[in-house]
């Protein structure tokens, strides 16, 4: 073999290499959808959907308290990290060209890679140590929110980027303050990003578990009260993974099956509104480039 | 400015109450909690020694695998792959991030586990069971499935990161290295990796402290013993999955040498985290094309 063939069987083989790396990490995503797919599915029925967990084993038991509960503990943490996060994201896209915004900033890209666990025990600490209220769906919520918060406030920020500057010079020479400029112009023009941002945020938090193990505990009843412990799904998933009775592991992987199909679902939306404009998603997943070339 | 100085401050004022709480066991202890290896509820005797190992380890693993086939898939994703194919390709690896822990590990205990202790741990004993990792038989809840379910976590990471900054490589370097007449891979490796190794190496710190701070799903596969055991087909135990298994009933000392190894995990995920974005943030802002915004 001479020296031009052996070059080019060794670009055939890095090629196929490649290749071979993307399918292998296809395959676990494709056998994880279609083993939940699989044997989720059986499980599934409106009782199943409807009725509360017992934990027994029992005929007639369902997940209804655990969907009923994700979709609360999710709701009170978009109402505490939305707008923690938007205003976040406003202030340091508009006023956060000083130290301080630099600050903030990264930070923000430090804890949006946070191990959920320890956010969790951050959460622990002020709810159920400092405040005292307990294992309860409010200590939970503001530990989904604390992982939220710093998604929802990148996002938000590279949205508001996008804005041409064009605007803001425009409104500022008609004598808009300040204020009135961020809100009028800015936040309407950039409002897709920014629900883009909460979307995404969402969606992150609604499969985290290991926060709600250490703060929203369980229960297996109807519980509204935000003072309380509460059910959710992926800790259905963890309660039911290892049990002895079949009816139990078939309820954890119909939970698994359910809590997939809301984590893609949204996943899949974000997507499609990001498809929907093109030509400034594209800039926006770009511009967390520019966001690490400042001066972080 | 008030909200934004307050999530600011908040962590920290939250770190300080941690450190309260883990007060007991710090007075206890001292900073012998690093160094100690028996975790014993019965005795009260609590160190961190076993989990420390046990984290190192399962990370080590991951990163083992998980880097070089997220290179290799973010190589043919901003090198090889048809441009019509990127996108959805990368789409479909960002589903993987998406898939939540739980599942992650229900799948590993119900799917890979069997796999694992059918053909492939008793191959690896056969080969490699000389050495002191692939010691003794496995049942399959062991370090060793906890490190690949890891490796495949880690994967939409590192590739999303290593994928940009190899977008960044200016193409003058590619048609430079191309009008040498080299082939696809001299350009990429000669070119593009050394190019952006800065860039990925920051995407595997990042990956690092994903597979550090991973809970669930190592919990779930790891076997859950205090023991420290060089074998891989032993199980163990990592920091994470140690605070998971005993939150429910902790108390008192327990509790408390429970929050510092979670301030432990705290100060470590930082310095990772932090690292990571310095690496990253110093590679993109050496590349003049990127330099946009305001």
């Amino acid at each position: 073999m001479n020296r031009y063939q052996y070059r080019r069987t060794k670009n055939a083989l890095a090629s196929c290499l490649a290749l071979a790396c993307v399918i292998l990490a296809l395959i676990p995503l494709v056998y994880i959808l279609a083993e939940v797919v699989m044997k989720g599915a059986p499980a599934l029925s409106w009782q199943f959907l409807t009725n509360r967990t017992t934990g027994t084993g029992e005929p007639g038991e369902g997940i209804g308290n655990a969907i009923v509960g994700t979709l609360l503990l999710v709701f009170y943490a978009a109402l505490i990290g939305l707008p923690i996060g938007i205003l976040t994201g406003v202030y340091v896209s508009e006023y956060g060209n000083n130290k301080f915004g630099t600050t903030v900033r990264f930070f923000n890209d430090v804890l949006a890679n946070f191990p959920s666990i320890v956010v969790g025990l951050l959460a622990y600490a002020l709810v159920v140590s400092y405040l005292n209220v307990g294992f309860s769906l409010i200590a939970g919520s503001v530990a989904l929110a604390i992982i939220m918060i710093p998604i929802v406030a990148n996002t938000t920020e590279e949205a508001l980027r996008m804005v041409p500057n064009s605007l803001r010079e425009g409104a500022l020479a008609l004598g808009v303050p300040r204020w009135k400029t961020v809100l009028k112009v800015i936040l309407v023009n950039g409002r897709a990003g920014v629900v883009t941002g909460a979307l995404l945020g969402i969606a992150r938090i609604s499969g985290e578990t290991a926060p709600l193990l250490l703060t929203a505990f369980y229960s297996n009843y109807w519980s509204l009260s935000p003072t309380e412990p509460v059910a959710s799904l992926p800790l259905t998933i963890f309660r039911y993974y290892s049990s002895p009775s079949q009816v139990l592991l078939q309820q954890a992987w119909g939970a698994a099956l359910v809590l997939i199909l809301m984590v893609l679902a949204l996943n899949i939306s974000v997507r499609f509104l990001m498809w929907s404009r093109t030509g400034r998603s594209k800039a926006v997943r770009k511009t967390w480039i520019i966001r690490l070339s400042r001066k972080t | 400015m008030a909200v934004a100085t307050l999530s600011l401050v908040l962590v920290w004022l939250l770190v300080l109450r941690m450190v309260f709480d883990a007060q007991q066991s710090i007075a206890r202890f001292g900073p012998g909690f690093l160094t100690g290896g028996i975790w014993d509820t019965n005795r009260d005797v609590y160190g961190a020694l076993p989990f420390i190992f046990g984290t190192l380890l399962t990370t080590g693993i991951a990163v083992l695998i998980g880097v070089p086939l997220s290179i290799g898939i973010a190589t043919y994703l901003s090198e090889l792959a048809p441009p019509w194919l990127r996108s959805p390709l990368s789409f479909v690896l960002e589903l993987l991030a998406a898939v939540p822990s739980v599942i992650y590990g229900l799948w590993a205990m119900y799917a890979l586990r069997p796999v694992m202790v059918k053909s492939v741990e008793p191959f690896l004993h056969s080969i490699l069971g000389w050495t002191p990792f692939f010691e003794g038989d496995s049942v399959g809840l062991d370090k060793f499935v906890a490190g690949i379910i890891l490796a495949i976590m880690i994967i939409p990471t590192i590739t999303s990161v290593s994928k940009e900054a190899m977008k960044a490589v200016p193409d003058s370097q590619r048609e430079a290295a191309l009008s040498l007449g080299a082939t696809r891979y001299e350009t990429t490796s000669m070119a593009v990796l050394s190019y952006a190794r800065s860039g990925i190496f920051g995407a595997c710190i990042l990956g690092l402290g994903r597979a550090v701070g991973e809970t669930m799903a190592v919990t779930m596969t790891i076997g859950n013993s205090n023991r420290i055991s060089w074998s891989l087909l032993d199980p163990g135990q990592t920091m994470a999955s140690l605070i998971a298994n005993n939150w429910g009933e902790a108390q008192g000392l327990q509790l408390s040498a429970l929050i510092e190894m979670g301030l432990v995990l705290f100060v470590i995920a930082l310095i990772v985290n932090a690292f990571a974005r310095l690496m990253v943030g110093r590679f993109m802002k050496r590349i003049p094309s990127t330099g946009g915004g305001l």
